[in-house]
């Protein structure tokens, strides 16, 4: 699921269109690595075609969120259709699907790319090849896509085109030798961009007297039209007034508005076999809608849905918690509207002695975990604390049972254990020679195995095989510092195998503090254990009473830090006249651990916690 | 004979000391004798609820009580002989500073009824004495105190230490000094920076932790070999000239005080049940004045305490004092056992990290719970 802006499409305006003739019609992607032009490419396709105005242009940059334009990413669609008029004079219709392109939201880019034909594959002529762009051109060529390729900044005296295009030709297998050559950004060559999308890519192909069957690309929340609902219709039409049905949760609606996104919603009667547009349908949640099911006629439905469907399933939990404790009805309110837009994230209540009351949230990965916080942090003024992201387990059961874990805090007792399994994943990485050597050694310190390593000029691509769990504990942070900077990753959930786990509880005082455990590999248990407990010593203040801190598996000590007792606490002078100075000063004491949490002899406060949970790993 | 203290508050200075928040005022003329009166009407209204009591002790604190004329100081003494009667060996004390005017009252203030003198030296250091902004200089610390030895045979004086740059040799040097100039009793208090003072405003840091640690343990070391152990957080005396008038209170006893700004405590009986008080006077010294003079007395606030408040102060209080709490003493002033007041995890928590002892006649917080009196009392009291 992805983030869509709903405020620059709110208004609509009517073209009495007729459906588009399909030889007529190109639906397209746009495949790049971050930073290498795409939405600066994107936003040229639409001033060219006169989509928008240059006011409104800069508008739309505006409305966007603040996150996108910080990290360069995208992560609402961008969908539009832009009429063109080509070199042979006819009149073609292009539609633009924009697609998130980060890992985390994978199974949506493959729907994107499913609903078209074709892709521009655009790299940076100063850059090259990264590791994202890999991992979308393999979904691309996936579904069939007739790709063609673009090398954008030519404009750059650092641009390298024919080592770049040697690069394409090696690591992809694509043909270079009519690859464009262009500059988003002064222009140059935008206009071939257009007349290769008409004349190199496909038309798409459908049935206009089929039963409807469309591709539900994506949906969300918009405040005034309600949920929206991008589709791509294969066969048949789809009509204002009439009945549908989501194939894969059964549920029928009857469609209220139709219509074109030009960016702007402009609403037509129909959409016809190969293009692309929205309908509303009284709908209430976007959770009702799951992206890839497929859309029919409730009374002429298809004889089976579109190929490919699969329900969207977090891979990553952590618990969120309010800073203050007074926030946690502003905190569930504001998952409740967030949730509108994207049902694609979970929560559920959660209650922890360390840290009070919170939810456990699923995600689609660490990415979108980091992007929900922030959404919560900066439009919903939340100050929130997230506990140590963690993956899925298949924990099996001597019984026999098999139950998935997404709170190390559920994991049974080891005994009732008989084996766990942990997700992993098929990793690539694209690096500088020169940072190959402390990549390989990262990759091995996280129980990588190693599956190939090819090497492009002087940029090898490493292809990894390796335990998820060890990606969100500090993969990501890790690799850009021993590449400073320069490594590209991206990867692919390959599926789950038995792993020699255990969970690390982190015990202060003898009891455990439920929100710092943990679930790690038995070989790096001890390391992990007294990082923790090296920084919760440096993070509890000194208390009356010297606190011993251990990380343990079930019932044994694999760290034990101890913090001494306070030196000194004392106040010097105290005579007859001071005795009610020295009484204020012991009810704020003991009004103070209110916000304490009583381990054993001595109350810790929570700040201690949050702290040793904010400093991150 | 049951203790019975007197508290008298002078509150103008010379000047103000940038550490102090205490209620002391810089005035260039104070009426002595109309101060007088008001000191001695303030007493009168307290003894008229107070006939059954034998005063025990007094002491005239401040501001700087040594700037009162010896008169003003006799006839205060002759005020409160006139109605109370007073114990055989009533001690009277009287803090003073070592100005050389000062110096020159001590035999005055002798043959007005004063029996101890406490002396602010504060320090042995020219430097320190100039940052602490005291007006007088080590020299002059030493003549006073050779002229309080020449005069009282009870006297003492302060020292501040924990100051900024303090090191553990420097203090120890220190204590050395003091000792050659000392009685039978000190006071040494680490500076703590108080809001609303110019060292809090000035960012001034005291040592504290562990190097404020460090110089609280030297100074035990080091009077105890003198043999002027500390029978309280602060104050070290051979043992039997301890300040009998802070002992008391500490120990739980009823006093009297008058002047701006003083607290009293006193047990008062009425439809036959005894209730503990707490006695406020006015803290400006005008407004006291005035007050007193329209009024009577001074007295802002007479607060009644219940049954557990006055208990818990005398836990607070009682933790301070080397001998801890007489658990028979505390059973006849509360009418409860002293037990009753703490909580019984966290006391064997306590006992078992050794900061208290306790056995059937008294509980007492060690030395290391001494150090830590602060959180120790906070865990022990907490409900």
């Amino acid at each position: 699921m992805r983030f869509p802006f709903a405020t620059a499409r709110r208004r609509c305006y009517i073209t009495p269109a007729m459906t588009t003739d399909l030889s007529h019609i190109r639906n397209f992607a746009i495949i790049a690595h971050i930073d290498h032009g795409k939405s600066t490419l994107a936003d040229r396709l639409i001033q060219m075609t006169g989509g928008l105005t240059e006011r409104e242009m800069s508008e739309q940059v505006l409305d966007s969120m603040d996150i996108e334009r910080e990290r360069g990413i995208t992560i609402k669609a961008q969908t539009v259709r832009l009429d063109y008029t080509a070199k042979d004079g006819e009149k073609y219709v292009l539609n633009l699907i924009d697609t998130p392109g980060h890992v985390d939201f994978t199974y949506e880019v493959s729907r994107s790319l499913a609903a078209c034909e074709g892709s521009l594959l655009v790299v940076d002529a100063t850059q090259g090849v990264e590791a994202q762009t890999l991992a979308n051109v393999y979904l691309a060529l996936d579904v069939d896509h007739e790709i063609i390729p673009v090398l954008n900044k030519i404009d750059l005296p650092a641009a390298e085109t024919e080592r770049v295009k040697a690069q394409i030709e090696d690591v992809i297998g694509l043909d270079t030798s009519d690859a464009l050559e262009i500059s988003a950004k002064t222009g140059i060559g935008i206009d071939s961009v257009l007349e290769a999308v008409v004349t190199r890519l496909p038309a798409p192909k459908g049935d206009p007297a089929a039963p409807l069957s469309a591709l539900l690309v994506d949906s969300w929340y918009d405040p005034y039209l309600g949920v929206m609902i991008l589709v791509r219709v294969v066969d048949g039409t789809l009509k204002r007034g009439q009945r549908i049905r989501m194939m894969a949760n059964d549920a029928a609606y009857q469609v209220d508005q139709v219509g074109y996104l030009r960016p702007k919603p402009t609403k037509v009667d129909e959409l016809g076999p190969g293009e692309v547009g929205y309908f509303t349908a009284a709908i209430k949640r976007v959770a009702d809608t799951n992206v890839g099911d497929t859309i029919t006629d409730d009374r002429k439905p298809a004889a089976k849905p579109l190929a490919g469907f699969k329900p969207s399933v977090p891979v990553v939990f952590c618990g969120l918690f309010p800073t203050d404790a007074g926030d946690y009805e502003d905190l569930r309110d504001s998952l409740e509207k967030l949730h509108l837009n994207d049902a694609s994230f979970h929560f559920e209540a959660e209650s922890s002695a360390a840290l009070g009351l919170g939810f456990r949230c699923g995600f689609l990965g660490l990415l979108h975990l980091e992007i929900v916080q922030e959404r919560l942090e900066r439009e919903f003024d939340l100050d929130l604390i997230t506990t140590a992201p963690s993956v899925v387990y298949k924990v099996y059961r001597t019984d026999g049972v098999m139950r998935e874990l997404h709170n190390p805090v559920d994991m049974p007792d080891p005994s009732a254990i008989d084996y766990i399994e942990e997700p992993w994943i098929k990793a690539s990485i694209m690096v500088p020679d020169e940072y190959l050597g402390a990549v390989l050694q990262l990759c091995t310190d996280r129980r990588g195995e190693q599956e190939n390593l090819t090497y492009v000029g002087n940029r090898a691509l490493v292809v990894y095989r390796l335990p998820l769990n060890e990606i969100v504990f500090d993969f990501y942070d890790r690799l850009k510092s021993v590449s400073r900077g320069y490594a590209s990753f991206d990867y692919e959930l390959e599926g789950y195998r038995e792993g020699d786990l255990a969970k690390v509880s982190i015990l202060v005082n003898l009891e455990p503090v439920d929100a710092l455990a943990f679930i790690v590999h038995k070989s790096h248990a001890e390391a992990r254990g007294r990082q923790i407990c090296e920084k919760l010593k440096d993070l509890i203040p000194r208390q009356l009473f010297k606190i011993a801190i251990q990380a343990a598996i079930g019932g044994k000590v694999i760290a034990r830090e101890t913090l001494g007792a306070m030196r000194k606490d004392v106040t010097s002078k105290c005579y007859g006249g001071d005795i009610t100075r020295k009484k204020k000063l012991l009810e704020k004491q003991k009004k103070g651990k209110k916000r304490m949490r009583q381990f054993g002899n001595v109350e810790i406060p929570q700040s201690a916690f949050l702290a040793a949970l904010k400093t991150g790993e | 004979m049951t203790p019975f203290g007197v508290y008298v508050h002078w509150p103008f200075c010379e000047s103000k000391c940038p550490y102090c928040d205490f209620n002391s005022h810089v005035q260039d003329a104070v009426d002595q004798a109309r101060w007088a009166r008001a000191l001695i009407a303030d007493l009168a209204h307290y003894a008229a609820d107070t006939q059954d009591r034998t005063v025990t002790t007094v002491f005239f604190g401040g501001g700087t009580p040594s700037l009162m004329a010896p008169e003003t100081v006799a006839a205060v003494i002759q005020g409160i002989r006139d109605l109370w009667p007073c114990a055989e060996d009533l001690e009277v004390s009287l803090e003073a500073n070592p100005s050389s005017a000062e110096i020159a009252a001590f035999p005055d203030l002798k043959a007005a009824g004063v029996t101890r003198l406490s002396v602010g030296v504060q320090s042995f250091d020219d430097a320190a004495l100039s940052a602490l902004g005291r007006r007088h200089d080590a020299q002059a610390a030493r003549r006073a105190l050779v002229g309080a030895r020449d005069h009282f045979e009870e006297f003492s004086f302060d020292l501040i230490y924990a100051r900024p740059e303090q090191t553990k040799d420097k203090w120890r040097q220190e204590l050395r000094e003091a000792l050659t100039f000392a009685g039978p009793h000190l006071s040494f208090y680490q500076l703590t920076i108080e809001s609303g003072t110019p060292f809090h405003k000035d960012g001034v840091k005291a040592a504290e932790g562990e190097l404020g640690a460090a110089l609280f343990d030297i100074t035990q070391e080091v009077l105890g070999e003198a043999g002027l152990p500390a029978y309280e957080i602060s104050n070290h005396a051979r043992p039997g000239h301890e300040c009998r008038h802070n002992l008391n209170i500490w120990r739980g006893w009823d006093y009297v005080g008058v002047g701006p700004g003083a607290h009293g405590r006193l047990a008062l009986s009425g439809d036959g049940a005894v209730r503990d008080w707490g006695t406020h006077q006015v803290h400006s010294p005008e407004r006291w004045l005035s007050l007193v003079e329209s009024k009577g007395h001074g007295t802002a606030k007479r607060r009644l305490l219940d049954d557990g408040d006055r208990a818990e102060e005398r836990v607070i209080m009682g933790l301070r004092l080397t001998e801890g709490i007489d658990r028979t003493r505390f059973q006849a002033q509360t009418g409860r056992d002293v037990l009753t007041l703490i909580n019984p995890s966290k006391l064997a928590y306590a006992v078992g990290a050794g900061y208290v002892d306790l056995d059937k006649t008294r509980i007492a917080a060690t030395a290391e719970g001494r150090l830590r009196l602060n959180s120790l009392l906070a865990s022990l009291l907490a409900t």
